[in-house]
């Protein structure tokens, strides 16, 4: 257990308030990711592998840098190469960090129903807490961004982490730290926002980029995880970074509304349960059926 | 680098080009990324594939690989012709205004004048400067120029051409006073020589020969001549490159070019300029600047040859005279060398080396001839070369020409490898296609010792920002491994120990090895380093300062170094690394108070902790900096010394009236745009010349299509393809940004990220083969065979080369045949140099790995 | 019918309100985190091997040097003190764990005899002995005093050093030192190429 702790705001399957959440406030932290200094190195891939103590991987060559098609649960950021033809008939290259998006609003969170498999802290990082996790495979479902990734020999749910153990102790993430460019910035989420922003503009001012700009999903409340594309109205170009990600209506449905019609059924049940006792009092069991061990 | 890594964050243009640096220099490239993001520079980036540099670039030009002499000749014609050039750095501080001596002409027909096509050489007399004074006002008879040399004018000069390939021949000397032109209007001024010369490298004449269409090449000139739009000094722009350029069979060429145009455009000495070699591995500054090659000393001091009979005639040859206007100075900073020989021969042979012996010059090899790189496995193919130490040098896989290599080693009697990994070259033995029974006739005794690794070292480093940085050991030698010193020193010491006892050739320079080492059979890298550092022999004081040395010192800088014996010193750049004050290469300040990225407190840089050389150059004549912004050196009147953010690389008391140029190492004292005499073997100007195998003639000069110097080996192994015989797609090589060389193959880590070997493939080839992305492709050239899976792509797009349909492949250079993926079965084990030719640059002698033919097929 | 946790719980989610009782445990959680790998471990400074931006790197190593212990390296991270790379690393510096750490090191001398099809193991005393036999054998046999005009030359034309990328200065000069004393002129590098 690490010296430092960080409070909770949220935890999965868990109802009522979350410890930590009355505590004070933390800083919103954020990873900014600027598309367009990224130069595809993968520094990020290895020192979230180094820092994490994962095996290795067999890859296959598949007509691309890429190091592999997704991220797995024991690579958890990945870098999406995409050949790009601009409008002019010109080929780019466009590459992208693909990881958990720390959402503020976290589908996977809301998909869970194991009690404390996730856990969102009040600076914003979800993290999985896998001694708690029932292997269930809901919070794939509630990702719009396809991250949480099953590990088939320990039944657990893995994504990043955003390096919790590193930035409770006031370290970057290891991503951030190794990035040669400096394509990886990381703070809190109104300085990122605020350079997101800044550098969105200076790319449309003087590098001629008249569509640059910052994404940071609405949908999902905003993300602990933002990028600058050289084309903000074209993130599918990146690798498939959804236009308007969402937690998928059932998922919602169930955890939100449904879970408190459910609620409001079951207090129903227990409301009725007390009424008829009060009304009729304990139930009689046969003293044959006693007798018996409860065995009719 | 003539300036350094952070300096990048100081510019306002890049040109990459010959380089990948976002691929190979992730973590250098990022004062490229913040220059751009600082202070909205500009990238342009020119190669034969759009690579992940390319992706972060403001423009992309894809140039046919070879073609680059042409690309920057034209834009040195655009600079001249739309007036974008720095008047008074050009005039002040290059040879611009250099009159060269009639007779001289430029290669209209490839060939300049002097050339003997039955040595293939070029008698150089005539690359020479005119003696004279200011010839402004006069004018000239006829422009001479480009009037070839009479045969009666050669003879004249005394040269005996057929020799000059073999024995080195003495040049006639530069003009101590030379004739100049300072309104650069004289025919046969330098600057109008360039103006002529690059005349021919018209726009159009560029997309001929690169490929590029007319309008983007149009775009890049403008783009980055625009610093020196209407005359404004302020803005500086800078080039970087690594092996695209020098693995040509004219890469020093390419690089001159490159020289000239930050020449001309004043934008060398300046933060945030210079031309910029990237080098890709952590030592190869250090091991040229130690001597570790052939032709030359620690310090660049040319290795002596016979016709040096003693130390006198050596020192005479090499030690340069000024060479200049006459109301000009020239610092000619080499005047000193005598210093810095006769303080290494001091290191070398201490005691053993006296006045009375020419301290031991004889005790150093004479060497008359080209002994580089492919002239070692030339000769051990041809069986003269018997033995032979690798040292963390894989041969056989680095080429070129990989299978020669491996029937080189097949007849050497003994090979020496130390090596951390199982690597190609030891097992030269058994690599692929040896069956059981040739192995049996193989006879070559091969050992292989376990060295250490990096983080079992300490030691120091040279990146090539001139760094030297120590490094501290980590964890011990795994195993039975030893450090690589130890093993070297042990070798050593057994041997003098067989000719102490035995006698044999010559011994003395092994016995009088001096060897002052605290612990002899395990040499400390401190020990070593403060050799190189260098010691008073004697008391020493200095005049000026009366401040004195004692005897047995270490000494404060190379400035101490004496020609009488009285000091020694391993390496006079080095010297300052390790000084009375301690090990200078492990300081770790960080402070930067000029905010240039200087760290004059970070580590120590060649030579006396400079680390932007020239600097004397970012200044106007008057001393005043170009751009106040960006100071770093200056004059100051009050104490009439030059002073700086930096250490002013110059002569500090120098008052600008007297007009010394800032160029200090030449011995003009100024740039040269003109190289004289036996600057370059293949001409005083760069010319396009087609790579050894070209797909088209020269567009200039069908006639002379390849650089006329250019030798070809010539044992069975040395083949060489044209078009004629099939091969009509160019392939250039390369390294990815997740592997390092043949050396990360054993690392699972990297070997994920990039699994399989692969080849780059333009869509529109891979159409017309029939070739699918992940298909196995086999690819021939002239050599051999090389065999991998095709990277189908978009990003390397089919040529107009003249009119003709050209296309280009690459090859990443990582595969071999022992490695993780190798082991288990995974790749064809093939070596990507199998490939490539053997001939080399006639300057730097670095192979042609760039730009060679093959044929693409299914496999 | 048995019922796995799994399918149970899947049914959890479509019966949605039936099981949301398991919501109400009102015991506060506390989220685990992981300890920080390296907060025991010593620094040590050093230099990438690879490129020539020459990036400082921290190697993390266990182990507190006592006697009775062997440092172990567990990690390594850019050194952001470095003015250069600024505690960043591409691919290969973030990777070079795995170089020190490599199971594929030779960790002892090999000698191959000739006509051979294996490795054979040799003690190190016999290879540098055998070694320098070599040496003196082949620089006596070709030993070149004076050229064919009668000028000393005094060089060994026989044997050749090719020397690595990575090699430090220090190690360098020691070569350049006794292969020049012995008369070697084919001395070149990875600097060449």
């Amino acid at each position: 257990m690490s010296q430092a702790t960080l409070g909770i705001r949220r935890i999965s399957g868990h109802a009522g308030p979350a410890p930590g959440d009355d505590v004070e406030r933390d800083y919103q932290v954020c990873k900014l990711i600027d598309t367009t200094t990224c130069i595809g190195c993968k520094a990020c891939e290895v020192a979230c592998l180094e820092w994490n103590g994962y095996t290795f991987t067999d890859t296959v060559f598949d007509n691309s840098y890429q190091t592999m098609p997704e991220t797995a649960w024991n690579y958890w950021n990945l870098i999406k190469f995409n050949e790009h033809e601009r409008e002019d008939g010109s080929i780019t290259l466009l590459m992208r960090k693909d990881q958990c998006m720390h959402c503020a609003d976290p589908g996977c969170l809301t998909a869970c129903p194991a009690d404390g498999a996730i856990v969102q802290y009040t600076n914003g990082i979800v993290d999985f807490q896998q001694q708690n996790c029932i292997g269930c495979g809901y919070c794939v479902s509630g990702c719009p961004f396809d991250i949480p990734k099953f590990n088939p020999t320990t039944k657990k749910m893995f994504k990043c982490t955003l390096c919790v153990d590193r930035v409770s102790e006031g370290l970057e993430p290891a991503c951030i730290k190794s990035c040669p460019t400096g394509c990886l910035h990381f703070g809190s989420k109104d300085d990122m926002k605020d350079l997101a922003e800044t550098r969105a503009k200076q790319l449309r001012d003087n590098f001629g980029f008249e569509k640059a700009g910052v994404y940071d999903p609405a949908g999902v409340g905003g993300t602990g995880v933002i990028y600058v594309l050289h084309d903000v109205t074209n993130p599918e170009a990146y690798g498939g970074l959804p236009k308007d990600p969402r937690i998928p209506f059932l998922v919602r449905f169930w955890k939100g509304p449904a879970k408190w019609i459910g609620n409001l059924a079951m207090l129903g049940g227990i409301l009725g349960v007390t009424l008829h006792y009060l009304r009729f009092g304990p139930k009689q069991v046969d003293a044959e059926k006693r007798e018996n061990g409860g065995q009719p | 680098m003539t300036n350094g890594w952070i300096d990048i964050k100081n510019t306002d243009m890049m040109l990459i080009m010959g380089g990948n640096p976002a691929e190979n220099h992730p973590c250098g490239f990022k004062w490229a990324i913040e220059a751009k993001r600082t202070r909205n520079a500009k990238m342009i980036v020119v190669d034969p594939r759009f690579t992940r540099t390319a992706a972060t670039s403001d423009l992309f030009l894809q140039i046919r690989a070879g073609a680059d002499i042409a690309f920057l000749g034209g834009v040195l014609r655009y600079a001249i012709e739309n007036n974008r050039i720095a008047k008074e750095y050009l005039v002040n501080y290059t040879n611009a205004a250099f009159i060269v001596k009639e007779g001289f002409k430029l290669p209209e027909d490839g060939l300049y004048s002097g050339f003997d096509g039955a040595t293939q050489t070029y008698d150089r007399s005539s690359w020479n400067y005119e003696e004279g004074n200011d010839a402004g006002g006069e004018a000239p008879a006829h422009a001479a120029a480009h009037t070839a040399p009479s045969a009666a004018a050669a003879k004249s000069a005394g040269t005996t051409l057929g020799a000059a390939a073999v024995t080195p021949t003495p040049l006639p000397a530069m003009p101590p006073k030379v004739a100049y032109d300072l309104t650069l209007q004289h025919p046969r001024c330098v600057f109008q020589l360039l103006r002529q010369q690059y005349s021919r490298y018209t726009p159009e004449m560029v997309e001929r020969i690169t490929g590029i269409p007319k309008d983007q090449f149009l775009k890049a000139a403008d783009l980055f001549t625009s610093v020196r739009k209407d005359g404004d000094m302020k803005k500086v722009a800078t080039i970087m490159y690594a092996v695209g350029w020098t693995q040509h069979s004219f890469g020093t060429q390419i690089i001159r070019t490159a020289a000239i145009l930050q020449l001309l455009l004043g934008n060398i000495g300046r933060a945030g300029g210079g031309v910029n070699a990237l080098r890709g591995h952590s030592n190869i500054q250090g091991a040229t600047d130690m001597g570790g090659i052939f032709d030359i000393w620690p310090g660049y001091l040319k290795v002596p040859n016979p016709t040096d009979v003693d130390l006198a005639a050596y020192l005479k040859r090499i030690t340069p005279t000024p060479s200049k206007p006459a109301p000009w100075d020239s610092f000619n900073y080499w005047s000193n060398t005598p210093k810095f020989a006769v303080s290494y021969l001091k290191a070398m042979y201490g005691d053993a080396a006296t006045k009375e012996n020419d301290f031991a010059f004889d005790y150093m090899p004479k060497v008359d001839r080209n002994y580089s790189w492919t002239q070692i496995w030339d000769n051990m193919y041809r069986g003269s070369v018997k033995g032979m130490f690798a040292f963390g040098m894989n041969g056989v896989a680095i080429g070129p020409d990989s299978q020669k290599n491996i029937e080189a080693l097949k007849k050497a009697d003994w090979l020496v490898v130390g090596e951390i990994y199982p690597d190609e070259t030891s097992e030269f033995w058994k690599s692929p296609g040896i069956t059981p029974e040739e192995m049996k006739t193989i006879n070559t005794t091969v050992y292989r010792l376990a060295c250490a690794g990096f983080a079992e070292k300490d030691g120091s480093m040279t990146n090539s920002a001139r760094w030297l940085q120590w490094k501290n050991v980590a964890v011990p030698p795994p195993g039975e491994c030893r450090l690589d010193q130890d093993i070297v020193a042990q070798i050593f010491l057994k041997v003098r120990d067989l000719y102490q006892t035995q006698g044999g050739k010559f011994p003395d320079p092994i016995l009088n090895l001096t060897w002052a080492y605290t612990n002899a059979q395990h040499p400390a890298l401190g020990d070593l380093a403060k050799e190189l550092n260098g010691k008073a022999l004697a008391d020493l004081t200095d005049p000026k300062t009366q401040v004195t040395i004692k005897r047995g010192q270490q000494l404060p800088g190379f400035a101490w170094l004496k020609d009488d014996g009285t000091t020694a010193c391993g390496n006079w750049i080095y010297s300052g690394c390790w000084t009375e004050a301690g090990n200078q290469l492990s300081r770790r300040g960080t402070e930067d108070p000029s905010g240039q990225g200087i760290y004059q407190n970070w580590a120590w840089s060649w030579p006396a902790n400079r680390r932007v050389l020239y600097n004397r150059a970012s200044c106007d004549p008057s001393g005043k900096p170009y751009d106040a912004t960006r100071k770093q050196v200056w004059w100051n009147e009050s104490t009439q010394l030059w002073m700086g953010n930096d250490v002013p690389d110059f002569k500090p008391d120098s008052n600008p009236k007297d007009h010394m140029g800032p160029f200090i190492m030449n011995a003009e004292g100024v740039g040269r745009i003109f190289g004289p005499l036996g600057a370059f073997a293949d001409g005083p100007f760069p010319e396009h010349y087609e790579p050894i195998e070209s797909p088209v003639q020269n567009a200039l000069h069908p006639n002379q299509s390849k650089n006329p110097v250019v030798k070809k080996l010539k044992t069975a192994a040395d083949k060489y393809a044209s078009p004629g015989d099939g091969f009509n797609i160019i392939c250039t090589t390369y390294r990815l940004t997740e592997h390092y060389h043949y050396w990360t193959k054993n690392n699972r880590m990297n070997v994920q990220l990039v699994p399989e070997p692969f080849i780059e493939i333009p869509v529109e080839l891979a159409a017309e083969l029939g070739i699918k992305g992940n298909d196995k492709v086999k690819v021939t050239s002239a050599r051999s065979y090389y065999v991998a899976k095709a990277f189908v792509t978009k990003r390397i797009k089919p040529m107009m080369i003249d009119g003709k349909k050209i296309y280009q492949i690459g090859i990443p250079i990582h595969q071999g045949y022992r490695g993780i993926q190798e082991d288990a079965g995974r790749d064809a084990r093939t070596i990507l140099n199998r490939l490539t030719p053997t001939v080399v640059d006639p300057n730097a002698f670095t192979p042609e790995f760039k730009g060679f033919l093959v044929k693409v097929e299914k496999a | 019918m048995e019922l796995s946790r799994r399918t149970f719980l899947k049914g959890a989610l479509v019966g949605g309100a039936g099981f949301s009782l398991l919501g109400f445990d009102l015991t506060p959680a506390v989220a685990q985190l992981k300890e920080l790998k390296i907060a025991r471990a010593t620094e040590t400074r050093s230099t990438c091997p690879y490129c020539a931006v020459s990036c400082g790197v921290l190697i993390y190593t266990i182990g507190d040097k006592a006697k009775n212990v062997t440092p172990q390296v567990i990690h390594v991270e850019g050194d952001p003190d470095h003015p250069i790379n600024r505690g960043t690393l591409c691919p290969k510096g973030a990777s070079l764990e795995q170089d020190i750490l490599n199971p594929r090191r030779l960790l002892k001398p090999q000698v191959r005899r000739p006509g051979s099809d294996h490795w054979e193991d040799i003690a190190w005393t016999q290879a540098i002995d055998e070694i320098a036999h070599w040496v003196k054998k082949t620089r006596d046999d070709s030993f070149i005093e004076k050229d064919a005009q009668g000028r000393t030359v005094n060089r060994c034309e026989s044997m050749a050093w090719i020397g690595g990328c990575t090699d430090t200065n220090e190690f360098n000069y020691l070569v350049v030192k006794t292969m020049r004393s012995l008369g070697l002129t084919y001395l070149e590098n990875q600097a060449r190429v």
